[in-house]
């Protein structure tokens, strides 16, 4: 998980920026190509077809001028489970050996398949970061509610990353509080018992927010609608978009059947 | 534990989706207007308390809270962990789009069993016995999510099993970790706010008492 500094937003996205190219594009429109991909990166089978996948994802992201070195490292940042269970793979699948580590044959077959995923994994994260992360969170809240996800889990989506700043800020003033009075993190009780604490409290004034949230919300006519103003509205570049996106899906995962 | 797409086999993908749509609807079945601001603070403070790193030796390791969101949220969990997963792939890159309903099947599913089991034990009058229900819950949820990522691993290929007993093995102290924190944080709200493990029943006379 992505660490945060003081005065630091937690939930940093890719939302601001230049309003030109990928980004000008309705938020539905992307949200359907980046399904479309998925599922079409998820079921290619050759490693060509998932190389020309990777530079699509490369060319979504420089066209929505994803920012380099951001966006490196989180791709990068993978969970060590998942790097440890790649790198566990050629050795553990029966096959041709092609080499040995410390005794250990590595097989060919394994070593594929572990390339396979890495590539899909990122191909379809770059794709995912470039067409759904440069959208605002709220926006992309309402481009939800118009693709029909039910009403609840809208504003229940709504109001979390409505608060997830305000919320982080107030972690921020309890670890201030914290090392104020000479906490430093260690591998001890002391340390898990005190964060135990750190987290109960922040639980215990979110819930107190959320009460004086919910007052204000009833003083003002809240009966569990959110009237959702957005000016999500697709033009008909929009659909060539959608239409090319898909028209592309279908041609990798069809140049994948072929080779 | 957020596995990535193009891990898994297809149908461990569709089966484990199926279910995160349902235990995202009973879950939702569980908010009304008046429990829906509660649960979405919740949601945001579990978003933002699981940033918090943990030392472990050299390294240190994020907190999960997926057993605290259960005691607190119920049902309720799968929606807010739902949210938090969305968010969590689509900004950060984390996890991926096609393996959302497993990652959140497997996190989800053992924060409700274990937030519904320990609840009652939480909510008693015994200040030790809240304590070490919370760390079990806590502890136990992490222990049952390495075994289902494990378990969606294994199911998706023989080579993935023995990555997988080593993933358990290696996440050991994470769940001992997760333990302590959360016996803490559980002695810490029951003692400030007494009413905060479970949401408020539908219908339950309006939102004072939220």
């Amino acid at each position: 998980m992505t660490d945060t500094r003081p005065g630091q937003r937690a939930l940093r996205t890719f939302a601001a920026g230049p309003s030109t190219g990928l980004r000008r594009v309705d938020a539905r429109m992307r949200i359907i190509a980046a399904a479309a991909f998925a599922v079409a990166v998820v079921s290619l089978t050759s490693v060509s077809s998932l190389l020309a996948a990777l530079a699509a994802g490369f060319g979504l992201a420089a066209w929505a001028r994803l920012p380099a070195a951001e966006t490196a490292r989180r791709v990068v940042a993978v969970d060590g489970f998942i790097v440890l269970t790649l790198v566990m793979l050629p050795f553990t699948t029966p096959g041709e050996p092609l080499f040995s580590l410390w005794g250990f044959p590595a097989s060919r077959e394994g070593l594929h398949h572990a390339v396979l995923i890495a590539l899909k994994a990122n191909a379809v994260i770059l794709a995912l970061l470039a067409l759904v992360g440069t959208v605002p969170e709220t926006v992309l809240g309402h481009a939800l509610a118009r693709l029909k996800v039910p009403e609840k889990l809208v504003q229940l989506f709504l109001m979390t990353v409505r608060y997830i700043d305000v919320l982080h800020q107030e972690a921020t003033r309890l670890r201030t509080a914290m090392k104020a009075r000479g906490f430093r993190p260690r591998t001890d009780l002391h340390t898990l018992r005190s964060l135990g604490w750190l987290v109960g409290m922040l639980l215990v004034r979110s819930l107190e927010r959320s009460e004086r949230v919910l007052a204000a919300m009833k003083c003002r006519g809240f009966t569990g609608r959110f009237p959702l103003l957005d000016d999500l509205r697709a033009t008909p570049a929009d659909w060539v978009f959608l239409a090319g996106a898909v028209a592309a899906c279908a041609s990798l995962v069809t140049a994948d059947r072929l080779a | 534990m957020h596995i990535v797409d193009g891990a898994l086999a297809a149908p461990v993908i569709v089966a484990a989706s199926a279910v995160a749509v349902g235990g995202t609807a009973v879950g939702l079945k569980s908010l009304d207007a008046d429990t829906l601001p509660r649960a979405g603070l919740l949601s945001a403070a579990f978003f933002v308390a699981s940033l918090v790193q943990v030392p472990i030796g050299p390294s240190s390791v994020h907190l999960v809270l997926g057993g605290m969101a259960g005691l607190m949220l119920g049902w309720g969990a799968f929606p807010a962990l739902a949210v938090a997963l969305a968010l969590q792939a689509v900004f950060f890159g984390f996890g991926g789009l096609t393996v959302l309903g497993v990652n959140l099947v497997n996190i989800a599913a053992p924060a409700v069993l274990f937030g519904l089991l320990c609840r009652p034990l939480v909510r008693g009058a015994s200040p030790a016995l809240a304590a070490a229900a919370g760390a079990v819950a806590g502890g136990g949820a992490v222990a049952l999510t390495t075994i289902l990522v494990g378990l969606s691993l294994a199911l998706s290929g023989d080579a993935f099993i023995p990555a997988a007993k080593l993933v358990f093995l290696a996440h050991v102290p994470v769940m001992l970790a997760e333990a302590v924190v959360t016996g803490a944080a559980v002695g810490l709200v029951r003692k400030v706010k007494p009413d905060a493990f479970g949401l408020p029943r539908i219908g339950a006379e309006g939102w004072s008492r939220a």
